[in-house]
């Protein structure tokens, strides 16, 4: 495929769900079926192009492939904007992943979706979702990154709030946006520093004025910290995680699209796309609150009841990993987690949408509107009745948990090699690793603890379980096959190692050294991963496989009583199924103390200077002006001004017959004037 | 005879004819035609120009769209003098004096 | 032979000009306003502007003129040619007239004007059709639709008020 050709169908990628998105805004109501069509035919177009693209790099096999296309967009002088794209290996594989899981949403969505009162508007704001998401994958340089950074969070907003009409749905939607507000504002400082300070936004310049050592130190720590603030709150990063498991609001497709697999993997992909210029100092501190975030989502996770709560806090703790993994320098690894997982975590969030389609109708059917369809507590033994959603998630949750023949061994293994290895050269940092192997175990556990709950059992309303049917076909399919393509096969073709990530991806994408001076080499990182290959493997293999044991004994053979020990560590599950009350805490101490602080401005501005200072000054302008108007109307306005005015009108009297009303006087008068002023001019 | 001065001082006469054409006529249609008179010296203007400055075209381009200019004007303008036939009855003019104070 | 004919156009065209201004007869301003246009569309020969000069006989002799007499047909009752049409100030627009003339006259003799060589004459017709069709066309398209716009704007003016 030539240069040209990947341009042009990255252009068509990008373009097409915008399209999608303009027709279903305007006239999808009116269209058969709402428009739907369009809208999955131009995201399946999407899907086969990016096929196109991906078996092309597979063919080129180049592992430097790269294409840069730009164009001025706004030109002031020495202020210049650039917009262009940038398609390498990374951008072609994430393009695939976009346009994969997109695909399966718009699918799944047709029967999840169906009936819904907004049903046209939703798969229009889909569509928005997906131009704006490939807008970031494909963009070469920081401003049209922000800008599509944005337009991904208004869809963000706008899927969110779909049902705007339960309170929860609206303030989820207005939190996440907000919240990522909070890490937008990083983003943007840490462009203005680049920008101020290199006097550019491309990716591959900013990179060379960095090696060249145009900017370096502290500055470029907080560049970087900045940047990478803006990925906290799209990856939902602690501490501005509060944000992704209300999203849960959302509708469930929404969720598995934007909320597991692409949109909050943006934050990762930015922190991939800009590894080179993260200083040292900075990718500590991207490596800690990914480590803690991986680790302390997770113990969140372990005591949800909410079937979409467990997936999400599992999915804040996933991103953790990939962070941590941009952090210790394995930064492909965390590429490569983010492309297993954005398989395996939509899959998990299909077939949690499948239960809860199910509940939903059953519940439905016997007029039950107050149990909650998400809560796993009312579930139980739906395995005999929901096979292929059953088996699809126990995949995926294989997947997740990093048993090897699954996709997730390989990425979470290799993340976890690269902190190991990372902690090795420098001891200090060994809580990295810690938190990562503490994570995989919770993970392990707390996912098998929502297989159990949900399949295995007695089921726990019995009223309802004759009405839990298996899902239909537009469902089951995306759930068969992305669990599919949570197989390792596919990530180490054409070689055949269930143990080692040795395949095509490591073979194509390769990392590229850090760009600032004194960073460790791609080299000298991928040496430090390989030796730590064989130590990670089998402690990820031991901790999951305790984690699994646990679970297994918890909730299957119930020998452990999770209730026991509940109660034996009553702080610490309280903190946990409370979330470690950080809304609460956010509440007391930011938005509280917060509205305080206004409402005493407010009073000070309000009843004290305005009432005394303020009006004070008013009235002693009133009688001041009172004096000044006498003198002025009674002095100044009778004799000077309507002087003035008197004999105005006297003169213009006299010249008014002048103005005869004929325009040949009229012109007659000009041209007088003409020749008047021409003598004048020449003598 | 055939140099520039000759026709300029042919089109300044037409054109100080028009005028006063212009200036001295009471009835509409009249003036309208000192207007047509100073039009016809600016064409000649143009032409003579073009001719004198090695044939540049873009002076008959400019005569051409003054000679459509024209008749335009001589349209609407006889419009509009009917027009003030049927509200004044007459097309003196210096009878229509809406203009007056 | 030519300097001879050259001068009676001139003498045509100013002479009737003349006329035109100063006849108290409206049909008779009429009619030597028509010898004017023809000797201005002669001296156009002269000026080697063929096409023009063509234009000037269609369009002006042809159009303009029969409009103004229609005009003068429908704003008088008709019963002799002598349908009398007075002038107003006369001196000091006279005055004011020859004032301009005078200064025209100056402006003309002491502008040193850019002239070029002398050029063969030649047709002017195919590069005027060149022109108009490449560089002006925006202009002559313009100039269609004013057409257009006028046609409708005197027919709407002179329509009778119901």
């Amino acid at each position: 495929m030539t240069g040209n050709m990947i341009m042009d169908y990255s252009l068509l990628i990008l373009f097409l769900p915008l399209a999608a998105f303009v027709i279903q805004i305007f006239i999808g109501k009116r269209l058969p079926r709402q428009g739907d069509w369009v809208a999955i035919g131009a995201v399946v177009t999407t899907l086969i192009l990016s096929i196109a693209m991906f078996t092309s790099m597979l063919i080129g096999h180049d592992p430097q492939f790269a294409q840069e296309a730009s164009f001025t967009w706004l030109n002031m002088g020495a202020f210049k904007i650039e917009m262009g794209f940038l398609v390498d290996n990374i951008t072609i594989t994430m393009l695939l992943v976009v346009a994969l899981i997109s695909s399966m949403t718009h699918i799944f969505s047709i029967k999840y979706m169906e009936g819904d009162i907004r049903y046209s508007r939703y798969f229009a704001y889909l569509g928005f979702f997906t131009f704006s998401m490939n807008g970031i994958v494909l963009a070469n340089n920081l401003v049209s990154m922000y800008m599509f950074w944005e337009l991904v969070g208004v869809s963000s907003y706008l899927l969110i709030g779909h049902w705007f009409e339960k309170d929860s749905a609206a303030d989820a939607a207005k939190k996440a946006f907000l919240t990522n507000r909070v890490g937008d504002i990083g983003f943007f400082i840490g462009i203005m520093l680049i920008f101020s300070t290199l006097g550019t936004f491309t990716f591959s310049e900013i990179f060379d004025s960095i090696a060249a050592g145009k900017m370096g130190g502290t500055l470029l720590t907080f560049a970087g910290v900045g940047l990478f603030l803006g990925a906290m709150g799209k990856s939902s990063q602690f501490p501005l995680h509060i944000w992704l498991p209300d999203a849960m609001e959302g509708p469930t497709p929404v969720s598995a699209l934007m909320h597991a697999a692409t949109m909050v993997a943006a934050g990762v992909y930015l922190c991939v796309r800009l590894f080179p210029l993260f200083t040292p100092d900075a990718l500590i501190v991207i490596a800690y609150v990914g480590g803690f975030t991986a680790f302390f989502a997770a113990t969140i996770a372990i005591t949800q009841n909410d079937i979409k709560k467990v997936l999400a806090y599992s999915t804040v703790s996933q991103l953790g990993y990939m962070i941590l993994a941009v952090g210790s320098g394995a930064y492909i690894a965390g590429f490569f987690h983010l492309v297993t997982h954005a398989m395996f975590k939509a899959c998990l969030f299909y077939g949690s949408g499948s239960v809860i389609h199910a509940m939903h109708h059953a519940l439905h059917k016997k007029h039950d509107h107050e149990t909650d369809p998400q809560d796993m507590r009312n579930m139980g033994g739906f395995k005999g009745k929901m096979p292929i959603t059953y088996w699809a998630m126990l995949i995926s949750t294989l997947a997740i948990s990093g048993v090897p023949l699954f996709s997730g061994f390989l990425s979470k293994d290799a993340i976890l090699a690269g902190t190991l290895s990372f902690a090795i050269h420098q001891p200090i940092h060994f809580l990295l690793p810690v938190f990562g192997f503490g994570a995989a175990v919770i993970t392990a556990f707390y996912m098998f603890r929502l297989i159990f709950m949900t399949f295995h059992g007695k089921p726990q309303m019995a009223e309802l379980y004759d009405d839990i049917h298996e899902s239909p076909r537009e469902m089951t399919f995306p759930l068969i096959l992305l669990s599919t393509l949570s197989v390792f096969i596919f990530y180490t073709l054409p070689y055949f190692n269930p143990f080692s990530d040795h395949g095509w991806y490591t073979e194509l994408i390769v990392a590229s050294d850090a760009a600032v001076p004194g960073n460790p080499t791609s080299h000298f990182i991928a040496e430090g991963i390989h030796h730590a290959h064989y130590p990670a493997m089998a402690i990820s293999l031991i901790v999951a496989a305790i984690g699994i044991f646990l679970s297994w004994s918890m909730y299957f053979k119930k020998k452990i009583s999770a209730d026991d020990w509940a109660k034996k560590l009553k702080p610490m599950y309280n903190l946990s199924l409370n979330k470690y009350f950080f809304d609460e805490n956010y509440n007391r101490f930011l938005y509280q103390p917060f509205l305080k602080l206004s409402s005493l401005v407010a009073y000070i501005d309000w009843d004290l200077y305005d009432k005394y200072f303020i009006n004070g000054f008013g009235r002693v302008t009133k009688v001041f002006s009172f004096f000044t108007g006498r003198m002025d109307y009674d002095g100044l306005d009778q004799t000077i001004i309507d002087g003035i005015g008197r004999s105005v009108r006297h003169t213009g009297g006299a010249l008014k017959f002048l103005q005869t009303g004929r325009l040949q006087n009229y012109l007659l008068f000009a041209l007088l004037g003409v020749v008047v002023i021409v003598l004048v001019q020449s003598f | 005879m055939d140099s520039l001065n000759t026709y300029l001082f042919i089109a300044a006469i037409l054109f100080s004819l028009g005028l006063f054409g212009v200036i001295t006529r009471r009835n509409g249609v009249a003036v309208l035609m000192g207007i047509e008179l100073i039009l016809n010296s600016a064409n000649l203007n143009f032409l003579a120009f073009a001719k004198f400055g090695g044939m540049n075209m873009s002076g008959h381009i400019f005569a051409l769209f003054v000679i459509i200019m024209a008749a335009v004007e001589a349209a609407v303008a006889l419009a509009i003098i009917i027009n003030i036939f049927k509200n004044f009855h007459t097309i003196n003019v210096d009878d229509v004096q809406g203009l007056r104070q | 032979m030519i300097d001879a004919v050259f001068w009676f156009i001139v003498l045509l065209t100013l002479g009737s000009a003349v006329t035109v201004v100063l006849n108290q007869k409206l049909l008779y301003s009429a009619i030597a306003l028509l010898f004017t246009l023809f000797g201005i569309a002669a001296l156009y020969i002269f000026l080697w502007a063929d096409f023009l000069a063509g234009v000037q006989v269609v369009i002006y002799v042809g159009g303009i003129l029969v409009l103004i007499i229609f005009g003068i047909m429908l704003t008088n009752r008709i019963s002799t040619v002598n349908i009398s049409h007075t002038s107003v100030q006369r001196g000091i627009g006279g005055m004011a007239v020859l004032g301009v003339l005078l200064i025209l006259g100056i402006m003309i003799l002491n502008t040193p004007w850019h002239q070029a060589d002398y050029v063969e004459p030649t047709q002017t017709t195919a590069s005027i059709g060149t022109l108009l069709m490449m560089d002006y066309l925006l202009p002559f398209e313009v100039a269609s639709l004013l057409l257009l716009a006028a046609l409708i704007g005197a027919v709407t003016l002179s329509r009778r008020a119901e």
